[in-house]
């Protein structure tokens, strides 16, 4: 086997001197602490309130949610809103139908409704935004990633020390990568330099200053958290996580109990097994029984 | 070809023959196992007959409708649609509930008086889901003999009040779940008090 | 389906009246009761069943989500994201579904160069083999099939280039796309036949696995030493032995697959799916999955577009002629030291055009795909006729049994399989 370690060694070497001339792109976006990640990881519901409270104040002005339902907020693992605050909320909110008359008519929202659109359409939407829609939230905290590379890659495949946030991490980072843009850049109109985005220069200017929102008070009548961009951008980035993903919480739980079962249903199908052979005198393991002789 | 039987006997011998301590254990493993394996043959079943179950987005679409009757002249019966399921609105003339009120419960088929039929104090306002309880097809209004709907699939016959009165259809035409929240309005998925049904 | 005799014997009147008529219970008690199997087989051939397992959980979670999808281009990216959040148990259907895609390509590679390191694809198993080609060429297309099914991004774009490469076929290559897209570009009539072809290739590889697995009872299976089973004493029964082996493997490896359902279900996919289709607007890298990254490499390595395309559908076709092209009368590459070596070589390459499959076509990564491509084909090519040729094997064992037990030791306890039963398929190996 010397000639094939030989070989491989000699192979990744080349691969690993191949790899540095692309690396000069965009910062990798730290990696954040979340309460969802992780196999035992859950929404944390104030969170999630909060995020949703940027998203209505600043996003939603812009960004369209339009896969998710008002009812969701009441569902389990969300954020937790009870059903009468959704159906109060939802009746904020005026939905076109047609009426028996034919005729395009509002109608105050119902918890199954989606949540509205601020433009009638993709082209109204871009029309007003400079040429380009801005994108619908609903699962962008999928839809958005960055490479992390060889060997890291692998490593956040495994279980525990398993990475799966790069899109919440990304959301979370470009929402603080507005910054001066580097001497000699330049920024042309209609975009903003963003240290995070590709190519860092993002059309959506700073969308979030410190103090805008107004959280709710703790009981002692003191914020419960800063009302800083750093936290608005955790929040509403922990919110997006969830819009993606909202049986992230039963599909652990379920998880956890369908590894539980399969490691004892596999543990007793080995000693099954064991048994089994033995009346034949036990079985040959390893891929060169050869070098397994018993005697 | 020799041996051929006695390897379906050996093969048959090979497993339970020990007994004693041993084999009782090994007996307990075997079922253990066979149990686990049937348990999660079933619970690896469980969501693919769940995921047919009405999603939750059919779920919310069947929250409760309200229905305006001002616009249903005396004698109408106007249709509208409630959870995917047709239902029938009908403002029945004096007449009409008069008849109705006087039958024999022993003349019916599925017997009913027409006090159950309608809400209290609103005799004038049927409201039945519009499909035959025979096979589902949509009887038509005003026919029949008894001022009521006709099937015509297969020629059951309904009062003025959706009560069946010659078959095949076994029984009434089903009441939706509704309440008046005025005297014009009606709420359909409504149990009462406000309360949607589940 | 088996060249050896049926052991069956109904035992009730209604059993013995049935079997008379149609003999099926027979025909599974042979295949897989008293089916005569090597008895040191290593845990590499329990990937046959796990194979067939998974073709049945994508076969069921696929008909399931079939049953709530709807492939028309405006509406398949929202079905799909129905299907996550309100089908109940949805996201779970579309997760097994689309990992066990991936799963169903981490088994067969398994079972495939597990064929390969033990020269399984020797004769008299030639046709066995052949139809397995069949099978993974049947499932990289109901693969690509179904990854364009939720009209993401990478759906939309993967469609475009394969459609793409396919129109490189001299002559016809236009005509064949036009006639796949529906169209003047990959649209709704695109996507919807894509999704009737994805629900019927799933049942041809059905029926190629029926006849996968009747060619493998007729010449029996291969084995570590590569050497035919020649006495009893180096068989035991398909049922209990090799059955309760395969079902415990099957349950690790559901095990492994339970892992990325439910911790890592997107880590196989690709973000850029999660965007709706948008023609105009291309990815900044667009990557098929990760099962055909090593082919990816292959088409990306030669700079014609003709040339790539035959270079890459080379690369699986040439598959189907190992078994002529490996000179060697001895099967596993147990016995054999050199070739060993160049077989975990060519492991290494497969992984390695992987990886650059994923790598953008620039510079240093064109030049280590040509290499590699080179050494793929090199492998089939030249390596194959001529190390079979100059190699000197080691010893191979005088049985199978004396490859478990050592020359001239015995195993105690019985044997699972009494003398000349398992005579038919080694009188043909």
């Amino acid at each position: 086997m010397t000639m094939t370690r030989a070989l491989a060694a000699s192979f990744l070497a080349a691969l690993v001197s191949l790899a540095p001339a692309h690396a000069a792109e965009a910062p990798k976006p730290p990696r954040e602490e979340w309460s969802f990640s992780g196999i035992f990881g859950k929404f944390d519901q104030a969170q999630l309130q909060r995020g949703f409270q940027v998203y209505r104040e600043v996003c939603s002005s812009c960004h369209s949610m339009s896969l998710v339902r008002f009812r969701n907020l009441a569902e389990p693992g969300g954020p937790g809103f009870t059903a009468g605050q959704v159906k109060a909320l939802a009746a904020e909110y005026k939905v076109k139908e047609v009426n028996d008359n034919g005729e395009e008519v509002e109608r105050p929202a119902r918890p199954a409704d989606a949540w509205p659109s601020p433009f009638p359409n993709d082209k109204a939407a871009a029309a007003a935004n400079g040429g380009k829609a801005p994108p619908d939230f609903s699962v962008l905290a999928k839809a958005r990633t960055f490479e992390r590379g060889f060997p890291l890659f692998v490593v956040d495949a495994m279980p525990f020390v398993g990475y799966s946030e790069q899109g919440v991490d990304y959301i979370h980072a470009l929402l603080n990568g507005y910054e001066d843009a580097p001497a000699g850049m330049e920024v042309p109109a209609g975009t903003n330099y963003n240290k995070y985005y590709p190519g860092h220069l993002i059309a959506m200017a700073k969308p979030l200053s410190d103090g805008q929102v107004t959280y709710a008070k703790g009981e002692n009548g003191e914020p419960v958290v800063p009302e800083t961009v750093e936290q608005y951008s955790r929040d509403v980035a922990a919110f997006m996580s969830w819009t993606a993903e909202p049986h992230m919480e039963a599909r652990k739980a379920l998880g956890f109990r369908v590894i539980l079962f399969l490691i004892l249903l596999a543990g007793l199908l080995y000693y099954v097994k064991k048994k089994i052979w033995a009346d034949v005198g036990g079985e040959v393991h390893g891929l060169q029984p050869e070098l397994h002789k018993t005697g | 070809m020799p041996g051929a039987s006695d390897l379906a006997n050996n093969v048959a011998d090979s497993v339970p023959a020990q007994t004693g301590p041993e084999g009782t254990k090994r007996d307990f493993l075997f079922i253990a196992t066979g149990a686990a394996l049937a348990v999660g043959t079933a619970a690896l079943a469980w969501p693919f007959v769940a995921s047919m179950a009405p999603d939750a987005e059919t779920v919310a679409a069947g929250a409760p409708l309200e229905v305006d009757l001002t616009p249903i002249q005396e004698g109408q019966i106007i249709t509208v649609f409630w959870r995917g399921k047709l239902i029938f609105v009908r403002n029945r003339t004096d007449k009409e509930v008069k008849d109705s009120e006087a039958v024999q419960l022993s003349d019916l088929i599925d017997p009913a008086p027409d006090s159950a039929r309608v809400k209290e104090g609103h005799a004038k306002w049927l409201v039945v889901y519009g499909n035959c309880t025979h096979l589902g097809c949509v009887p038509i209004g005003h026919s029949g003999q008894y001022d009521g709907w006709s099937c015509p699939c297969h020629g059951s016959v309904f009062d003025s009040a959706g009560r069946v009165r010659r078959g095949p259809a076994p029984t009434n035409l089903p009441i939706p779940p509704y309440a008046f929240t005025s005297d014009t309005k009606i709420r359909i998925g409504d149990e009462g008090a406000g309360k949607a049904v589940a | 389906m088996s060249g050896h005799a049926n052991t069956y014997v109904p035992k009730s009147r209604l059993a013995k009246w049935f079997e008379s008529r149609l003999p099926l219970v027979g025909l599974m008690h042979s295949s897989f009761v008293s089916f005569p199997v090597p008895r040191n087989l290593n845990y590499f051939w329990t990937f046959g069943a796990i194979l067939i397992m998974m073709l049945g959980l994508q076969i069921v979670t696929g008909v399931w989500l079939a049953m709530h999808y709807d492939p028309s281009a405006d509406k398949a990216f929202n079905s799909v994201e129905h299907i996550m959040r309100d089908v109940n148990y949805g996201w779970l259907l579309r997760y097994a579904h689309a990992n066990g895609a991936s799963m169903f390509f981490v088994a067969v590679y398994i079972h495939i160069f597990r064929n390969l390191y033990y020269g399984s694809y020797k004769a008299p198993r030639e046709v066995l083999y052949i139809l397995g080609v069949i099978i993974y060429l049947l499932m990289m297309a109901t693969a690509f099939l179904g990854y364009t099914l939720p009209w993401g991004q990478m759906s939309y774009w993967g469609a475009t280039v394969i459609t793409n490469i396919l129109a490189a076929i001299p002559v016809v290559g236009d005509t064949i796309q036009s006639l796949l897209w529906g169209g003047y570009s990959v649209g709704s009539p695109t996507l919807n036949r894509f999704f009737s072809l994805h629900y019927l290739l799933p049942f041809m590889i059905a029926g190629v696995v029926v006849l996968h697995v009747w060619a493998l009872h007729v010449v029996g299976q291969n084995n570590p030493t590569g050497i035919p089973i020649k006495s009893g004493k180096d068989a035991v029964a398909f049922t209990p032995y090799a059955t309760v082996k395969d079902v415990f493997a099957a349950v690790v490896f559901m095990l492994f697959f339970a892992y990325w359902i439910f911790y890592q279900p997107g880590y196989l996919g690709h973000a850029d799916n999660y965007i709706p289709a948008n023609p105009a607007v291309t990815p900044a890298h667009i990557v098929p999955e990760w099962y055909f990254l090593p082919f990816y490499a292959i088409l990306r390595a030669v700079p014609d577009k003709l040339g790539g395309v035959i270079l890459m559908f080379g690369a699986v076709l040439i598959l189907a002629f190992a078994p002529w092209l490996d000179t060697s009368r001895v099967r596993s590459s147990n016995y054999r030291p050199i070739y060993r070596q160049f077989f975990w070589l060519f492991v290494i390459v497969c992984v390695v055009l992987g990886w650059l499959g994923a790598k953008p076509p620039e510079g240093g990564y064109v030049i280590a795909s040509q290499i590699c491509t080179f050494y793929y084909f090199a492998h089939f090519l030249i390596v194959m006729p001529l190390v079979g040729l100059f190699e000197t094997p080691t010893a191979l064992p005088g049985s199978i049994l004396e490859s478990v037990t050592g020359p001239g030791k015995q195993i105690e306890s019985g044997s699972g399989m009494p003398v000349g039963a398992a005579a038919a398929p080694s009188s043909k190996g």
